[in-house]
């Protein structure tokens, strides 16, 4: 598993910058570089101009010219007015509700996991490492065979569609990728340290708040990255745990958009498509090569 | 802006009688204008009576809401009410007492002597007992035809199956898809039984769907109906469309000839303004046989133990039976509404010929009454298919269908 | 490994204990209780809901005259034992592979993963080879790759679904360049459908690839290339011959990482095509939802996703001996 865990200075290019600008080999590099960013902007430049056109500009036009007429009409309607069945006020009910699954999720998930690298790295008590490794092939396994199973014991325990159930749901599947990587920058750490403490008298909790939480905060920081931006775009898990009123966003969105009454309207499903990749959008842009090193230890999760 | 107005009503009505308000969220499957327009009925009378109706409405189709709601009854989270098909979705779960009892709520108001015809009631009992309100009467056994679109092509409106199928190349020389079809797998498969049903005969039908007549399906009369419906295929080329309303739509607005859908199509038709007769033409039993099935929707009440919410959910249940919301909900909804004994002379000319039809008795059982939804899904995936993929000949997925009528429970 | 006999041990590094019995939760009563739980039931004929295994009903005697008297005594004994008529043996899986929808599913994913795999592998290689030979806006670059990994595959399905859209998107403006007879309308026709969910999943996942590649790429030795500089050997051939190979492990890992993210492939399918036309963008996934949750029947939905692990394990098995077999334990 080392060779998922990227070493994030490894990233960082190395040698002096090049001088000479124009040359052959130089314009075949930047020409693919180009080419091959261009076709990864289409899409957010397609989703962003069909969102600022009327729809007669849309039936008119293509869909790559930018709009003639900028109007803003269809945003206000994704977060505010647009239906599913009765309920028409928008995504908005779905971004709230994305909030409340997000924040305690990711808090809870980070947490335990945060505990159990710990736990993992510095006290390995006898058949941990049997635990462990149940852990990271569980990551693999398909949700497909566990979401059944996982229903029946939510409803036993009285949390089926309750945000607590899905807290649970999002806390379970974190764990693998979550655990590897705190245990993986914990036993990075100086040993001596951890010794020193023992030596002094601090015990488990005291050693873990007072010497090995202050020395992580990047790596809290990647496990935040990965958990907001997983859990925010969480579809599957949605659909099944919740009750319709308490849908995260992205069920939401896809309900607005195959829900259709009359004609559809294109200019609202991309507005609210963007609405919907906003905030994993910010939190990439924001955290920029943070992000890398989250999502390499994050490919586990699938 | 008609949902906000909706919503607003709602509300004026919960807050004009705060005191003995009893929540009870409802669930159900009705999103497209013309549903959401009728369901918005019974929300209306439900608040009216003093309680709230919280709006559970799931987008897509029965087949993205039905596990849904399913699941949370099984889960121990039901919601107070819910829409389903009557017939064996919720065998199961009735079965494991997951749902209310309305016997004593039915033999009170004399259910049985009012709901026309009685098979829908039969429908909801199980041993005996009633576990679901119906609300309402649909027929699949409709053709939808554009006026629009036979104008711009220069000829008459069909008035049958074989017209339809003649008119269709003059419909595509204009540029008009002859058959609208979404891609919904209930879609196709629906639209197989209504050609059955039409160029087989009811009988025919009934010996496959009900007795499971694996002979029947090799037959030379399913043998007429696989080719009717292969050579139909390419009559819906060109549409590329998902939802059934947006197949309704294509007709409304004439870029397609006609439609094989049941008539909760016709809500779409009157949200768009449309006038049966003037602007469509609707033919029962495709022209050939006039006929109607009574499948339709019927509300269960899951099980609860908070008296209030049981109170709440007998309170409803007799308020969809009555005869006022009966009347609102089925003009709007485009159906036929469940008791014989209610007024509908504002009903417009489709569902007349449909009330005439039921009076006359010329009726149907429903698919879903005799097909557990482990098979139904099994015939919607091979017909789907057979639809789409033109290389599947007719006498192969006649092989399929018998062979899936065959391990039928 | 130290011997542990003493009393004490049990309450030794009891906080540690305390602390990872989440972990323990997880992994015993998830993944290894309910992936047990959905097997067994793969064998049963439980429809909507699981069927009990064994009931009283299941029990049978049968009695049985002794043809021996013994002192005039007439004797009868039973024969106890139970048929289960929940268990149906392997019935769901023999229908499994007989069903058209899932063997279509099985094809797709085959035909998907392959061209998946190959092309984010290739590209993703590209990209980073091009990325390394430092170049100006290397951060730009990374940056735009990237973006789309961090978007939900519902956003990424319903963006290509649009772009893809025969009446506005690509196929209208080529003919709108005068192209008239120009079709590409890859989502309407089941020949070409997973090609179309294959560009909108190629455009979110090879970003990532190449950020995996490129750290690949950072770890190989500088000597190398003064190395082959000094010998004289072509850039492209040293890439051929002696870095690709080094790179061997990550490209098996990032290899494994794909196949088992495509094997459960679903919300981006949902978004686009939601398995049409007909039946011919369907993926194993959607077939367990659908059959565990719309067909009401939760046996064959789970002998479906017992046949989804399985394919992960024929992956997996092999890897783990591949990269730890042999090899001490960290």
């Amino acid at each position: 598993m080392t060779a998922i865990d990227v070493n994030i200075e490894a990233v960082e290019p190395r040698g002096t910058k090049p001088k000479k600008v124009l040359s052959n080999r130089n314009i075949m590099v930047y020409g693919v570089l180009i080419v091959a960013a261009i076709y990864y902007l289409i899409p957010l430049y397609v989703m962003i101009m069909t969102s600022v056109k009327g729809m007669p500009e849309i039936r008119m036009g293509n869909i790559f010219s930018p709009p003639v007429e900028i109007t803003f009409e269809p945003w206000v309607k994704a977060w505010a007015h647009a239906c599913t069945g009765l309920n028409c006020d928008g995504l908005s009910r779905g971004f709230w509700n994305s909030v409340m699954i997000t924040v305690p999720s990711t808090i809870i998930s980070i947490l335990i996991a945060s505990v159990n690298g710990y736990a993992l790295a510095n006290w390995k008590f006898k058949g941990a490492n049997v635990f462990f490794t149940i852990l990271i092939f569980g990551a693999f396994i398909p949700y497909q065979v566990l979401i059944y199973p996982i229903v029946l014991l939510l409803s036993q325990i009285g949390l089926y569609t309750k945000l607590a159930g899905l807290v649970i749901v999002h806390t379970v599947f974190g764990m693998p990728i979550l655990t590897l990587l705190f245990r993986n920058y914990f036993i990075s750490l100086p040993e001596e340290l951890f010794k020193a403490a023992r030596v002094d008298g601090a015990a488990f909790w005291g050693i873990f708040i007072k010497i090995m939480l202050p020395m992580s905060l990047p790596i809290f920081v990647v496990a935040i990255i990965l958990q907001v931006t997983g859990i925010w775009n969480d579809f599957l898990f949605g659909v099944i745990y919740t009750k319709p009123a308490n849908y995260p966003i992205t069920v939401q969105l896809n309900n607005i958009v195959n829900s259709v009454q009359g004609v559809k309207e294109y200019n609202v499903n991309m507005a609210a498509t963007m609405l919907t990749a906003i905030v994993p959008l910010v939190v990439y842009f924001v955290s920029g090569k943070l992000f890398v090193r989250g999502i390499a230890a994050g490919a586990v999760k699938g | 802006m008609k949902c906000r107005f909706l919503i607003a009503a709602a509300l004026a009505a919960s807050v004009a009688v705060p005191a003995t308000a009893t929540e009870l969220e409802v669930t159900h499957w009705w999103t497209s204008g013309g549903e959401a327009a009728a369901v918005a009925e019974f929300a209306k009378a439900f608040n009216a009576g003093g309680d709230t109706w919280i709006d559970g409405a799931i987008a897509g189709s029965g087949g993205v809401a039905r596990p849904i709601i399913v699941s949370r009854i099984i889960g121990g989270e039901p919601m107070g009410a819910t829409q389903l098909n009557h017939g064996r979705q919720a065998e199961e779960l009735i079965e494991a007492g997951l749902m209310t009892d309305l016997t004593d709520l039915a033999v009170k108001e004399g259910w049985a002597d009012f709901v026309n015809p009685t098979s829908l009631l039969d429908a909801c009992t199980v041993d005996g007992r009633i576990y679901c309100a119906p609300v309402n009467i649909h027929s699949w056994q409709w053709i939808w035809l554009s006026h629009a679109a036979y104008e711009k092509a220069g000829v008459p409106v069909p008035t049958n199956w074989d017209e339809f199928t003649a008119s269709a190349p003059a419909l595509r020389a204009v540029g008009v898809v002859p058959l609208a079809m979404g891609q919904q797998s209930w879609q196709t498969s629906g639209a197989f039984g209504v050609l059955t049903v039409a160029l087989a005969g009811p009988e025919v039908w009934l010996k496959v769907v009900k007795d499971k007549d694996v002979d029947t399906v090799m037959g030379p009369a399913y043998t007429a109906v696989f080719e009717a419906f292969g050579a139909a295929r390419q009559l819906s080329d060109g549409a590329d469309i998902q939802d059934w309303n947006q197949a309704t739509n294509m007709v409304i607005t004439g870029q397609a000839g006609g439609q094989i859908m049941g008539d909760w199509a016709q809500g779409e038709f009157q949200v768009a303004n449309q006038v049966a007769g003037e602007d469509y033409t609707c033919l029962p039993g495709l022209g050939v046989n006039k006929i109607i099935s009574t499948g339709g929707d019927a509300f269960y009440f899951p099980l609860v133990d908070d008296a209030d919410i049981k109170a709440a959910q007998l309170r409803m249940a007799s308020q969809l039976m009555s005869k006022e919301v009966q009347v609102a909900f089925n003009l709007k909804k485009g159906s036929l509404p469940i008791r014989g004994d209610v007024d509908l002379s504002s009903a417009n000319d489709c569902m007349k010929q449909g009330l005439e039809i039921l009076a006359s008795g010329n009726i149907l059982p429903d698919g879903n009454q005799h097909l557990s939804p482990d098979t139904n899904t099994q015939l919607e995936d091979l017909m789907v298919e057979f639809w789409n993929d033109k290389s599947i000949t007719p006498a192969e997925v006649q092989k399929g269908y018998a062979s899936i009528i065959a391990d039928a429970d | 490994m130290e011997k542990a006999s003493r009393p004490s041990q049990l309450f030794r590094n009891l906080s540690a204990k305390f602390a990872a019995i989440p972990m323990v939760l997880t992994a015993l009563v998830i993944f290894v209780g309910c992936t047990v739980w959905s097997f067994v039931y793969s064998f049963t004929r439980s429809k909507l809901l699981p069927k009990p295994l064994f009931t009283t009903e299941d029990l049978f005697s049968i009695p049985m005259p002794t043809w021996l008297i013994k002192d005039g005594s007439f004797d009868v004994y039973y024969i106890t034992g139970f048929v289960t008529k929940s268990f149906v043996g392997m019935a769901q899986y023999d229908r499994l592979w007989s069903n058209s929808r899932w063997l279509t599913s099985i094809e797709n994913l085959a035909l998907y993963a392959g061209f998946a795999l190959v092309f984010s592998l290739v590209v993703g290689f590209i990209l980073a080879a091009f990325m390394d030979q430092k170049i100006r806006f290397e951060n730009t670059f990374r940056t735009i790759y990237l973006y789309p990994y961090a978007m939900s595959a519902i956003i990424t399905g319903l963006v290509w679904q649009w772009i893809l859209n025969p009446t506005f998107g690509i196929e209208k403006i080529v003919r709108g360049w005068g192209f008239e007879n120009f079709e590409f309308a890859p989502l309407q026709n089941p020949d070409l459908v997973m090609f179309g969910i294959l560009i909108a999943g190629v455009w979110q996942g090879t970003g990532f690839i190449m950020a995996l590649m490129l750290a690949g790429l950072r770890g190989i030795d500088e000597d190398i290339w003064k190395a082959s500089r000094i010998d004289g050997i072509p850039m492209w051939k040293t890439y051929i011959k002696v870095v690709i190979p080094m790179m061997r492990p990550v490209f098996v890992t990032t290899l494994v990482l794909i196949t088992a993210g495509i094997l459960k492939v679903y919300d981006l399918v949902v978004a686009q095509t939601n398995g049409g036309p007909g039946l011919s963008s369907q993926v194993p996934a959607m077939y367990v939802y659908s059959y565990l949750f719309t067909a009401q029947n939760l046996g064959q939905g789970l002998a479906a996703s017992t046949m989804m692990l399985l394919g992960v394990l024929i992956i997996l098995i092999p890897w783990t001996i591949i990269e730890f077999g042999g090899k001490e334990k960290r």
